[in-house]
């Protein structure tokens, strides 16, 4: 498939595409580059899906298998778009005790979303983490650089409007 | 050299041994799981062969450790029985409670492993499969990751003897699992079926898909008149289903198997391996003498047939549009043997029994249906045809030899050794010289293109020909060597012959278990022993079963009703 028919079937522009070429032109034919260029994609694309895998093997002739075993190992590699901003969730002990599991499933909910996974807009991504430090201000939740504190399930939904608001700045 | 002891026993060995290795040489046994010496496979996963070194602080893997000058290992200790049985304890943790419905019940290492260490309990959490979903979509093997050990013997094998690299771990850590690149469906991917992955696996996680009960209702079925036919391999094998040794010619005693199972006609692939040859011999020719597209590869193996399909696409043309013997025999079974026994096509139910797991797949695909039905019914790998044998309860090894029925029975030395690696060139190139010259080659025995070296070569002087450039490759990744020249046309060759399969069908993915090369290279000498001691005729055109079928019913090679039957085409898939 070219660049172009590519870029028809999946959400990459031209200009992203050019990207991923240059890396994997870059890279081609030394060993031990899979990793390096799957993370000069991912920081221009956002995420790896099945198309991307694929033009990538195919680039750098090695074998599909080997990238989805590299992409499926690390954990910095995703297979799925990541949301414009990444909610996180701490679940440590302070955080669970004070309902942190409650205020996932209230996201859940609202975003149609589960885990792992982001909004069909791409607007928001859903993750939980294990303990952020910060235990004093259970139950925590941090999107993107910003801290959430005592949250409550009410709350949800005022704290996500502050960003869903913001001017679209792409 | 490093000298050490093992259990007292003293030896000396090279620097960069393993414990397991060194340990091999003095006869201490140590059991292992994921080891794979075939393949020289040692990933160190399993923790089974754990061994006592003096003065290391934990036990260490014997198959992945390193012996040292003056080192002390013990192999069976306290110690070391305990820390095996809790190592195959926990793989059975996060393993299905499944032998006594699992089809490898019997060869399964794991199953072996955990009676042979003393397991006889689990004491922790097992794993809930209840929701677990087993691949089950292609017509050739199906996968259970449950059963899955992560050995990565499947993934070894499949990379670097079939160069195919289907398959990879997904993830890691204790959920970790092997599955085809994307996580796809066997069917969506580009697996050759070549079952290599079934052969090497431990334990029941790929497996070739169990026909036997389609076999036992035709049986059953008073309308069906059923037929079989046998791949020349199985006369070798099949005797190792039934605890002979490797290498044992069972021909006789096969064709009485089939007969008390039930088949109404025990007919021979054999025989439509010679009627290959005088298609494929002659399309060689007209490719020569006319300019066609050369080297023409054979087109026997179906393994080897989907992986051009989708790893050489472009190199299509050079394929024989010969079918396999398999459906050249199904093609005539419904049409030519129909009418010679006057029974309505539609009643005839035709079996195979193949060394082969592809051949499933070959037989459904939907152009093999040129005699108006689907021309090849069921295929049976040998394994299966160990346990319909068993389960009707007859006892292989006293059987007498009983011989094969008229009109598909009869066959050369030439088709028989199509069961080898190099055999169908072989084969191909006897005929070939007699219809060019119009007498036998000197020495039917054709010695470079025979044995298990993974490429060779011949060059013959064939009659006003002049040299014939020849070269054989089995094992998949020996085939993308050939097919590499090829594509960048520094190949010279007239004629390759490929088989997916390492040794070829003696090697073949539904083989009896567990297979070596030594077996492979007995298994093959058993059908050279054939082709120059039992059989009457050694070159295909000889065949008096074949002159009658041309002179009846096909007429000549390449003619009409042979391209209507034995001629296919084959589909661009790429990966
Ligand atoms: S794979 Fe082996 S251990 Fe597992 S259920 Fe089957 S026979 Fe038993
Ligand atoms: S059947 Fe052959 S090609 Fe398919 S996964 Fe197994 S080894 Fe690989
Ligand atoms: S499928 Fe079989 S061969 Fe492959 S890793 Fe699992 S247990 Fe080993
Ligand atoms: S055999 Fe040594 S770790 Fe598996």
């Amino acid at each position: 498939m070219s660049n172009a028919e590519l870029a028809g079937v999946d959400e990459f522009s031209k200009e992203e595409w050019a990207l991923v070429d240059e890396a994997i032109e870059k890279y081609k034919g030394k060993p031990g580059s899979l990793i390096p260029v799957l993370e000069e994609i991912q920081a221009v694309t956002g995420y790896l899906p099945e198309s991307l895998q694929r033009h990538v093997a195919r680039g750098l002739d090695v074998p599909l298998s080997q990238v989805y075993g590299v992409v499926t190992f690390y954990s910095f590699f995703t297979m799925k778009p990541r949301g414009k901003h990444r909610i996180r969730i701490c679940l440590g002990t302070a955080c669970h005790v004070r309902g942190a599991g409650r205020n996932v499933d209230q996201l859940k909910k609202s975003l149609g979303i589960d885990v792992g996974e982001c909004t069909e807009d791409r607007k928001f991504g859903l993750e939980v983490v294990r303990c952020l430090g910060a235990c004093g201000l259970a139950p925590v939740m941090v999107v993107d650089a910003d801290t959430h504190k005592q949250v409550k399930e009410a709350k949800l939904d005022k704290i996500l409007d502050g960003y869903r608001d913001e001017p679209d700045a792409s | 050299m490093v000298e050490l002891t093992i259990d007292k026993k003293t030896v000396s060995v090279k620097e960069g041994t393993t414990i397991l290795e060194a340990a091999r040489r003095v006869d201490v046994f140590i059991p292992t799981l994921c080891a794979y010496e075939e393949l020289n496979h040692t990933p160190g996963a399993c923790r089974v062969c754990l061994v006592e070194v003096d003065r290391a602080r934990s036990l260490v893997a014997s198959c992945v450790y390193p012996v040292a000058q003056g080192m002390r290992v013990r192999t069976n200790t306290q110690r070391v029985r305990r820390a095996r049985r809790a190592v195959v304890e926990f793989l059975l943790s996060d393993h299905p409670q499944d032998c006594n419905v699992c089809v490898k019940s019997g060869s399964c290492e794991l199953q072996a492993i955990a009676e042979l260490v003393g397991v006889r309990d689990v004491r922790v959490d097992r794993t809930d499969f209840s929701t677990h979903r087993i691949d089950d979509s292609s017509p050739a093997l199906v996968r259970d990751t449950s059963k899955c050990i992560n050995c990565l013997r499947c993934v070894a094998v499949c990379a670097e003897v079939q160069g195919v690299s289907l398959l990879t771990p997904e993830g890691r850590g204790f959920d970790s699992k092997v599955v085809p690149a994307m996580a796809a469906d066997l069917a969506d991917s580009a697996c050759t079926y070549c079952g290599q992955c079934a052969v090497v696996c431990p334990t029941g996680a790929i497996v070739e898909r169990d026909d036997t009960e389609k076999v036992w209702a035709a049986l059953e079925d008073p309308k069906k008149h059923v037929v079989v036919q046998e791949a020349p391999a199985i006369r070798v094998q099949l005797g190792e289903e039934f605890g002979m040794e490797p290498g044992s010619l069972v021909t006789g005693k096969m064709i009485a198997a089939l007969r008390r199972l039930g088949f109404d006609r025990v007919f021979d692939t054999n025989f439509s391996a010679d009627l290959t040859i005088m298609e494929e011999g002659h399309e060689l020719l007209k490719r020569v003498k006319e300019g066609g597209v050369l080297p023409m590869t054979t087109s026997c193996s179906p393994g080897w047939i989907k992986f051009i399909e989708h790893f050489y696409p472009q190199l299509l043309p050079n394929v024989s549009t010969c079918k396999s013997p398999q459906q050249m025999f199904g093609a005539l079974a419904k049409t030519y043997y129909a009418e010679f026994a006057g029974i309505d096509p539609k009643d005839i139910f035709v079996v195979s029994i193949m060394p082969c797991t592809a051949k499933k797949y070959e037989a459904s695909r939907p152009e093999m249906r040129d005699s108006g039905y689907r021309d090849v019914d069921v295929v049976l790998t040998t394994r299966e045809l160990g346990r319909m044998i068993r389960q009707a309860g007859i006892d292989f090894v006293s059987l007498p030899d009983e011989t094969f029925d008229a009109p598909m029975g009869r066959y050369t030395g030439a088709a028989t050794i199509f069961g080898a690696t190099g055999g169908v060139m072989e084969a191909a190139l006897r005929t070939v010289y007699a219809v060019v010259t119009g007498e036998p080659m000197p020495d039917l025995n054709i010695q470079p293109v025979r044995g298990l070296e993974g490429v060779k070569e011949a060059t013959l002087e064939v009659g006003e020909l002049g040299e014939v450039k020849v070269a054989v490759a089995h094992g998949l990744a020996n085939a993308r060597k050939l097919m590499d020249q090829v594509a960048d046309g520094t190949a010279d060759y007239h004629f390759i012959e490929i088989m997916a399969c390492p040794g070829g069908c003696v090697g073949g993915g539904g083989q009896p278990l567990p297979v070596t090369d030594e077996k492979r290279a007995k298994r093959a000498e058993a059908l050279y022993r054939d082709d120059c001691e039992v059989q009457e005729f050694r070159q295909s055109h000889e065949n008096p079963a074949i002159k009658q079928l041309y002179e009846k019913f096909l007429k000549e090679p390449l003619g009409h009703k042979s391209h209507e039957l034995l001629h296919t085409h084959y589909t661009q898939r790429g990966v």
